[in-house]
């Protein structure tokens, strides 16, 4: 089983999620953390790392020699990242999202693609009771391309039966590409008018993908009813609420996990654990 | 020799368009004669993405030896650079005036990006 952590609005509290739930599995997990612009799931559990490989992309070069300037390639590309301009072909290896188009279509072959260096994924081991395996993705400064690097951290994925992602936050290609495939998206969200503006939109995205989502809602006490309501509207289970509690503030300002801090939550979230098991159990035999 | 302008509009009389990637339409004209060409830009105005270097490469498919802009992003410049086309920046006004403007020897040439690239 799959269950990506996303929320839309960020700092919802996604990685609290993430890591407390992790901290209080029983079952033997891999943590994946899929954000990969700014990785932080490490801090809260403290990883031993073994491994790294390269995330390279394939961009574009052009053999002028070869080139008659027939632009097929700046046609086909819909990012501008392949451009010809009087005698000239230029490249931006940056707008570049690896499709291969380019060298498929150029018809004197001027084109092949070389390897570009955008990431990097580390992979080691928990400090928790039962090792789990950890995986992150990290970006390479100046990159802008996240998804390479979120789908190579993602192939990890079927080294275990349990996979649990921290998704980026938004609703962009980075999101989708942390959700997509999933079993259960875990949406974490505040009781705020930011925090549904923003919800809604991950829901919708959610839905567009087909995953079966429930609610955690953060900071509960603030803000208003209106999450509750539309989570009801929509018909989207709440399994968990964390209230706005200095308590927790302050165990998280010192990198230390809800559930040691705040031993009664290991229960709270070994429920939402529960909880989501059923719902995708009930997917899987409808 | 051919000059491109940025415009909001399809003749002589249209205002400088202070965007170059996303300009409505960028005019080329033969300033000796004043003979011109409009390049329909609002395919490119709505890109997704490289609106900038699809534009530049436009302007050099016509001919142009230079373009007058309000403002060019970095990978613009850079296309328009390598092709060996000059930029002038900053340019307001219809275009008619920019014309008598770029012949009087009012505009300097960019040797970069005058605007932020965008993600």
């Amino acid at each position: 089983m799959i269950i990506s952590i996303a929320s839309g609005k960020g700092g919802t509290g996604k990685t609290t999620v993430a890591t407390n739930l992790c901290a209080s599995l029983d079952a033997d997990f891999m943590l994946l953390d899929c954000d990969v612009e700014e990785p932080n799931a490490h801090l809260f559990l403290n990883p031993t790392f073994t491994g790294k490989e390269r995330v390279n992309a394939p961009v574009p070069e052009v053999d002028l020699s070869l080139c008659t300037y027939c632009k097929k390639c700046m046609e086909i590309c819909r990012y501008g990242a392949i451009a010809v301009a009087g005698e000239t072909v230029m490249t931006f290896p940056e707008l570049c999202h690896s499709c291969g188009g380019c060298a498929v279509v150029c018809p004197e072959k001027a084109i092949t693609e070389i390897d570009r260096f955008i990431g990097t994924v580390e992979t080691g081991t928990l400090s928790l009771p039962q090792n789990p395996s950890f995986g992150r993705g990290l970006m390479d400064i100046g990159q802008v391309m996240a998804p390479p690097v979120i789908r190579q951290v993602r192939q990890l994925e079927k080294e275990k039966d349990l996979t649990i992602i921290d998704a980026p936050p938004g609703t962009s290609c980075p999101v989708i590409a942390s959700m997509k495939g999933a079993d259960f998206v875990l949406l974490v969200t505040e009781p705020t008018p930011f925090g549904l503006h923003d919800l809604t939109l991950a829901v919708e995205a959610v839905k567009l993908l087909g995953i079966p989502c429930g609610l955690v809602i953060n900071r509960a006490g603030i803000g208003n009813d209106d999450v509750k309501n539309y989570a009801q509207d929509e018909n989207i289970p709440v399994l968990l609420e964390i209230p706005f509690d200095k308590q927790i503030a302050s165990a998280y300002s010192k990198g230390e996990l809800l559930v040691q801090a705040l031993p009664a939550y290991k229960e709270k979230f070994k429920d939402l654990y529960t909880s989501i098991e059923a719902i995708v159990n009930r997917k899987g035999e409808a | 020799m051919k000059i491109a302008i940025t415009s909001t509009g399809k003749d002589l009389d249209a205002q400088v368009d202070p965007r170059f990637g996303r300009a409505a339409y960028i005019i080329v004209v033969d300033t000796d004669t004043l003979d011109f060409e409009v390049i329909d830009n609002s395919e490119n105005k709505n890109a997704f993405k490289g609106a900038g270097i699809t534009a530049a490469s436009s302007v050099c498919d016509k001919g142009a030896q230079v373009l007058i802009t309000g403002f060019c992003g970095p990978n613009a410049f850079k296309t328009l650079d390598n092709a060996g086309v000059k930029v002038a920046n900053d340019a307001s006004g219809s275009i008619r005036d920019t014309i008598e403007d770029y012949k009087a020897g009012k505009f300097t040439f960019a040797d970069d990006a005058n605007a932020e690239g965008h993600w």
